[in-house]
């Protein structure tokens, strides 16, 4: 009878959850009201640009994205142009580049896509300075339309060369797509920064680190 | 070839692997001769540090003979050489200022993307630890592939046993780099956390350096009494409360330089440590730091705080304002082990410095796993484990 009693009254007017929804109210009151000051305290209603890339700004193109990466190598500018510039030498460091063919302004890439698929683009040439900078863009024929740079700058205090890989891409299937690569690795953020990665190693010290301890899986 | 693998926490055993070979030009094989457990691969065992795989060879404190080189290698045939644990190419930015440890060049590309994002930049692989820093397996095993050999490893002369030399891999240095980032000065009083190998070390360095007295914190009385050996006072901080205790053994100043050589798995009963540890068992946090919390608390204003523990991850309740308002300056970092291998080989071989008296026990490699079972669980006695491949069973 007692027991009866109890549990009804429990499950009608339970003062402990009332405390307990009290709480939780109080909690989200708390951290709706910081929310609110972050965003309001001190706010700003014009910014300037400032002197970061844009690769890494936060307001981007929403069709083209731009990525890329900055490594410095301490070899001087010439011989990482004149590794460059040979487009052959790129699949000894860049993963996913399957093959290169063409002469030295038209080529043809063969990238190993997400999910396995082999995807080609076509890429001409559109500045070359010897030493500093070779700039390329796709042509229609192209699967993916995108263009890019590669920069060599003079480091400071003699630690060899700054060298900035910039792409601007349409990421095929938009920013699903970008989502998907990303999850694949097949990204080309990812990819920038492991390809310089690569290069630097190669560069700076003859060989690419693996923790294989067998060379067929190296 | 046999080796200690890890397959989860508290599950490491001995399998047979295939054997390592030459993958890159610079690389060398080593057979081992010797190899010793670490500390740090207890975190290892308990699960605290992230990005392990099963299968993983652990250990990182080895030496042995060479037995193959690639072309590029500046090691012969036959040599004995000691191989420092981080993984250095001897040419970036880094190695040439001999900060070996943030070697550029030695983690492949692929494990840099989760170092990056979990600490802002990537760091010098290891031997035999987390994919963090590299993945390579490890020296608990009977052979290892020794990549940029011609940067690591230091050949040992004839007349100089195995036991004498085998802690210059790792902690040796690392307990003379946690002295020498003490910064201490002729007359310092210096306090250490932790008499484990490293902190043992680190009392000998810093009586070395200069510091005229070294208290030493520890609840273990065989570890204590081994710091006492060395000329060390010591506190047991389970009957002692540390910070009244150091601060009145130093004339109400506190230590000038006070020494972290406990890491990630403080274990002190204090609510901190009952936080750290629900947190680590829940995998929400990897640090559980009351020695370094303490360590803060204890040093004189101004003074200097060394930690060649090792953390893993991100810390709360740690006490920023004593910090602060001490003015205290905080060095840290993994070893730079080959920055310091020249002037060590040479204190040991004139007698200057003592290695072996801390090693409680020598096991074969296949007996492993049950050194891991009591260096972890039976701290009091088993005070430093190594490993002899090529040695029979008891």
């Amino acid at each position: 009878m007692f027991r009866n009693y109890r549990s009804d009254d429990r499950r009608d007017h339970d003062p402990s959850t009332l405390w307990i929804a009290t709480g939780i109210g109080a909690l989200l009151g708390v951290a709706a009201f910081s929310i609110y000051q972050a965003q309001t305290r001190n706010s700003v209603a014009y910014r300037p640009d400032d002197d970061a890339p844009l690769r890494v700004s936060r307001r981007q193109d929403s069709r083209l994205t731009v990525t890329g990466r900055t490594v410095t190598i301490d070899r001087p500018r010439s011989e990482l142009y004149a590794f460059w510039r040979d487009f052959s030498n790129l699949p000894q460091v860049m993963e996913n580049v399957r093959d290169v063919t063409g002469g030295a302004d038209l080529s043809e890439w063969t990238i190993e896509g997400p999910a396995g698929r082999d995807v080609t683009l076509v890429t001409t040439v559109t500045e070359d300075l010897e030493g500093e900078r070779i700039a390329w863009e796709s042509t229609y024929e192209s699967e993916i339309e995108h263009h890019g740079y590669v920069a060599f700058r003079d480091a400071p205090a003699g630690r060899g060369t700054e060298v900035t890989l910039e792409l601007a891409y349409a990421a095929p299937g938009g920013t699903l797509g970008r989502w998907v690569a990303k999850a694949l690795q097949a990204e080309p953020h990812l990819q920038a920064r492991r390809d310089l990665k690569r290069l630097k190693m190669l560069m700076e010290t003859g060989e690419i680190a693996t923790n294989s301890n067998r060379r067929d899986a190296a | 070839m046999r080796a200690l693998t890890w397959h989860g926490k508290h599950d490491v055993r001995v399998d047979t692997v295939p054997d390592p070979e030459i993958v890159n030009p610079r690389d060398a094989i080593i057979e081992v001769t010797s190899t010793a457990i670490c500390g740090s691969d207890l975190h290892l065992y308990d699960g605290v540090i992230p990005g392990m795989l099963s299968g993983d060879i652990l250990g990182h404190e080895f030496m042995g003979r060479v037995v193959d080189v690639g072309s590029k290698s500046t090691l012969k045939k036959g040599q004995r050489v000691v191989v420092p644990f981080t993984i250095s190419c001897g040419s970036c930015f880094f190695c040439k200022n001999t900060q070996f440890s943030a070697c550029d060049n030695t983690n492949p590309v692929e494990k840099q993307d989760i170092t990056e994002a979990l600490y802002g930049h990537s760091v010098s692989s290891l031997f035999g630890y987390s994919h963090l820093t590299g993945g390579y397996p490890g020296g608990q095993a009977e052979y290892v592939r020794v990549p940029f050999s011609d940067v690591g490893p230091i050949v040992i002369p004839d007349g100089l046993e195995d036991d004498d030399v085998l802690f210059l891999s790792d902690i040796l240095p690392t307990g003379w780099q946690g002295a020498e980032n003490a910064d201490i000065k002729e007359g310092d009083t210096v306090a250490v956390w932790g008499c484990g190998p490293v902190g043992l070390f680190a009392v000998q360095s810093a009586l070395a350096m200069g510091a005229a007295r070294v208290i030493a914190i520890d609840e273990y009385p065989n570890r204590l009494a081994l710091a006492k050996k060395l000329g060390a006072e010591v506190i047991d901080f389970k009957q002692t409360n540390v910070l009244e205790a150091l601060t009145e053994m130093s004339g109400g100043f506190g230590p000038d330089a006070v020494i972290d050589a406990v890491g990630m798995e403080s274990h002190g009963f204090a609510p901190d440590t009952v936080m750290d540890n629900i947190k680590q068992n829940v995998g929400m946090g990897a640090d559980s730091a009351h020695a370094l919390r303490e360590a803060i608390m204890c040093v004189r204003k101004g003074g200097t705080v060394s930690i060649p523990g090792v953390y893993g991850g991100m810390l709360d309740k740690f006490p920023l304002g004593a910090l602060m308002e001490k003015g205290v300056q905080v060095r840290s970092g993994q070893t730079h082990v080959q920055r310091y291998l020249p002037d060590l080989l040479r204190r040991i071989g004139e007698g200057e410095l003592d290695t072996q008296y801390m090693i409680s026990h020598r096991l074969p490699l296949e007996q492993a796993v049950e050194g891991y079972k009591n260096f972890r669980w039976n701290q009091n006695d088993w005070t430093k484990v190594v490993l002899k491949p090529g040695t029979q069973l008891n």
